[in-house]
Formats: C-alpha cells, sequence, structure tokens
C-alpha cells in the first residue's frame, strides 16, 4: 500500500544492504557497422546485373565458420548436411525471386516445366552465384523423378578438405540447400536436393559434385499432366 | 636445382608436416624428424635473442618479432630457408645450393598452407596437418615432372 501522506515514498521498504541498486542503464549503442557512405545493401537497386563480385576468402571464411558451428552441434555426417541444406534453404526462397526479377529482357518468365527449371539452374543460378554454368545436367535412367546437376569443382569447396573419417560429408549441401529452395519457391515440391562426391576415381576433377534432385509424387504427375495437354 | 624437403614446425616447436618431394637428403625416422625440429626451433630462438643489432621500437600494431633469427643455412650440399609466420609457425624448406628465389618459393609454400589448411574447416590449428588438398597442391607446385 502506498503511503497517503508521502505518495512518492516506495512501496517496500528495503533495509540497508538488502537490495543492490542497479546501474543506470547504458544509452543503447547500435553495433552494426555502416559503410562510410552510409548506404547498406538494402539500399541499393535491386536491379543491379553488373554486381562487384565477393571475395572467395571472405567467403570462405563465413563458411568455415558456419561449418565448425554446425560440426561442433552435429553427431553425424548426415545431421551436418542436413544443418548445412538448411542454411542454404531461405536463400534459395529469395534467390528465386531476385534473379526473376534481375532477369532481361523486362519481361520475366517464371520456370512452369521442369526442364525450364532445371535449365534455370543450370544456366541463371549457377551464373549469378558461381559467375558460370553449371558442368552437367543429366536424368536418371532408372527413376523418372530424379535430375542430376554436376559440377566438376563447386566453389564453395575450394578450400575444403573433407577428413578421412567423414568422407561422406560434402560440404556442397549447402549449395544443395539453396537450390531446395528455389525449387520449393518455384513450386515444385520436393523430396529433397542432396549433394554427393563423384571425384575418387576422377583424376581430372577431384572435387566433382553431383547434386540430385528428387522432385515430389505431385510434380511428376502435373508434369505428366501438362506434357498430355 | 631441387627442392627436397618442407617441414612445418609449430609456435610449440613440434613437428606438424613433414614431406619430401625429391630424392637425394639422408634417410631419416620419423623420431629423428621431430629431434631435428625441435633441435631447430631452439636454435631459432636463441639466434633472435643473441641480436648484436640495437633494438628497434616497431611501429604499433607491428606483428612481426623484431629479429628473424635463423633464415637460411647453407652447406655444400643443401640450403635449408627458413621462413616464420607472424604466428610464430615455421616453415623451413630444403634445397640444394643452387636452387634460386628460395625466399619466393618458401612464401609461396606459406600461401598455400594458408589457403587449404588455414582455411580448412576440418583442421585444428598446432595439429599435425592432414589435408588431402595442401598435399595435393603442395605436389603441383613443388614435384617436377620427370
Amino acid at each position: 500500500m502506498p503511503d497517503p501522506d508521502n505518495p512518492a515514498a516506495p512501496i517496500f521498504d528495503f533495509k540497508d544492504g538488502d537490495s543492490i541498486p542497479l546501474p543506470p542503464p547504458k544509452p543503447f549503442q547500435s553495433t552494426l557497422r555502416y559503410p562510410s557512405n552510409r548506404k547498406t545493401i538494402y539500399d541499393r537497386n535491386l536491379n543491379r546485373t553488373q554486381t562487384a563480385p565477393t571475395s572467395l576468402p571472405s567467403f570462405a571464411y563465413v563458411f568455415n565458420a558456419i561449418i565448425t558451428y554446425i560440426h561442433t552441434k552435429s553427431g553425424s555426417v548426415a545431421e551436418i548436411e542436413n544443418r548445412l541444406n538448411r542454411a542454404g534453404y531461405p536463400i534459395g526462397i529469395k534467390l528465386l525471386d531476385l534473379l526473376l526479377y534481375r532477369q532481361l529482357p523486362r519481361s520475366p518468365q517464371r520456370p512452369t516445366r521442369i526442364l525450364d527449371l532445371l535449365q534455370f539452374i543450370h544456366g541463371t543460378l549457377w551464373r549469378s552465384l558461381f559467375n558460370r554454368p553449371a558442368d552437367a545436367l543429366e536424368q536418371s535412367t532408372t527413376k523418372k523423378n530424379e535430375y542430376m546437376i554436376v559440377d566438376n569443382e563447386p566453389v564453395v569447396n575450394t578450400y575444403i578438405s573433407v577428413p578421412k573419417d567423414m568422407s561422406q560429408l560434402n560440404c556442397a549441401a549447402f549449395v544443395a540447400g539453396i537450390i531446395e529452395g528455389l525449387c520449393d519457391a518455384a513450386g515444385f515440391a520436393m523430396e529433397g536436393v542432396s549433394a554427393h562426391s563423384a571425384g575418387e576415381t576422377d583424376e581430372m576433377w577431384p572435387g566433382k559434385t553431383i547434386f540430385l534432385l528428387r522432385f515430389g509424387e505431385g510434380t511428376v504427375e502435373r508434369e505428366e499432366a501438362m506434357k498430355a495437354g | 636445382m631441387v627442392v627436397f624437403a618442407l617441414l612445418i614446425i609449430n609456435k610449440a616447436g613440434g613437428l606438424i608436416y613433414n614431406r619430401t618431394f625429391h630424392e637425394g637428403l639422408q634417410k631419416l625416422d620419423s623420431n629423428d624428424y621431430l629431434i631435428l625440429a625441435g633441435t631447430f626451433h631452439g636454435i631459432h630462438a636463441i639466434s633472435r635473442s643473441i641480436n648484436p643489432a640495437p633494438a628497434v621500437q616497431p611501429p604499433p600494431g607491428y606483428r612481426r618479432p623484431q629479429t628473424t633469427g635463423i633464415q637460411s643455412l647453407e652447406s655444400s650440399h643443401f640450403r635449408l630457408t627458413c621462413f616464420q609466420t607472424p604466428t610464430g609457425v615455421k616453415l623451413l624448406l630444403f634445397t640444394s645450393p643452387e636452387q634460386p628465389n628460395t625466399d619466393i618459393v618458401v612464401r609461396r609454400c606459406y600461401e598455400i598452407y594458408g589457403d587449404f589448411v588455414v582455411k580448412n574447416p576440418f583442421y585444428a590449428m598446432e595439429m599435425p596437418i592432414r589435408v588431402e588438398k595442401f598435399d595435393r597442391s603442395l605436389g603441383a607446385y613443388l614435384v617436377r615432372p620427370g
């Protein structure tokens, strides 16, 4: 109860030593750093087709930190790949819209057929991320919902050597996550996209990586219905 | 003109990498290599502290040690070039005495080390180097075909 004679008096009367006064709150200081012209990446024009290339060592440093973090948190190779995949997924979702927006001439077309989508990934996505198209695009001979995109030397793996006891791991799972996000955002439900090393026997390209795209059942059915007209 | 071998010693004096590129050195067993690395580490430290030149105050933020210690050792049959990084890792390059530009060669080895070992997320600093791409890249640079 407040004291009616002295409304300013505190409700609780602590004896000396019962309480420690809180330090006065520090004025908020943002630790965000801005470029000297105060223009962040969000202030730039979305429609820059000629982008300044990102420094590969800077990317490697950040990617290295992601992998080290995930490595300490995960118990198995599959879990590491899964977490890397999830790290790439939101990038893919956003990239679809950005790449369509930047497409020339100014009549962006969404990929609606599987082949269009694969061409879009193989060409447009790869060029925007790695400045070159992917090396091959193949269809599985046994399963009709499986397609493969081959990269002879993934840029993200430039400085990464996987130790022998984790030889199943391929850190390009991050790129697989980007692909999966992009396909899902384009309306192609995926069973999953995974990255597999295929360079053990390849003298020329020891880092060869195959991205396996597994489309969902509904997507394949729709594709066939569209084909039939 | 031959590059015989490359040794990398961590800042505690332990041997973390040892590779022979060309025949011509005496065969040493792994224990001898460890002793060689430890001994050189000690001598290098002494050579830095017995610097007879007067000490110069380094500019602020300058991380390199003020005295470099042994940079090269030469005998009738080999030359040892030592390159110490700002973090205290030493790269030892054994070449024939006629090999020119050993400082450039060892610097390039340091670049390869920086790229494929330090930037590799699965390498723990100061530990023995077992990195596939480092081996391959060094081989491509130092092993002469034929």
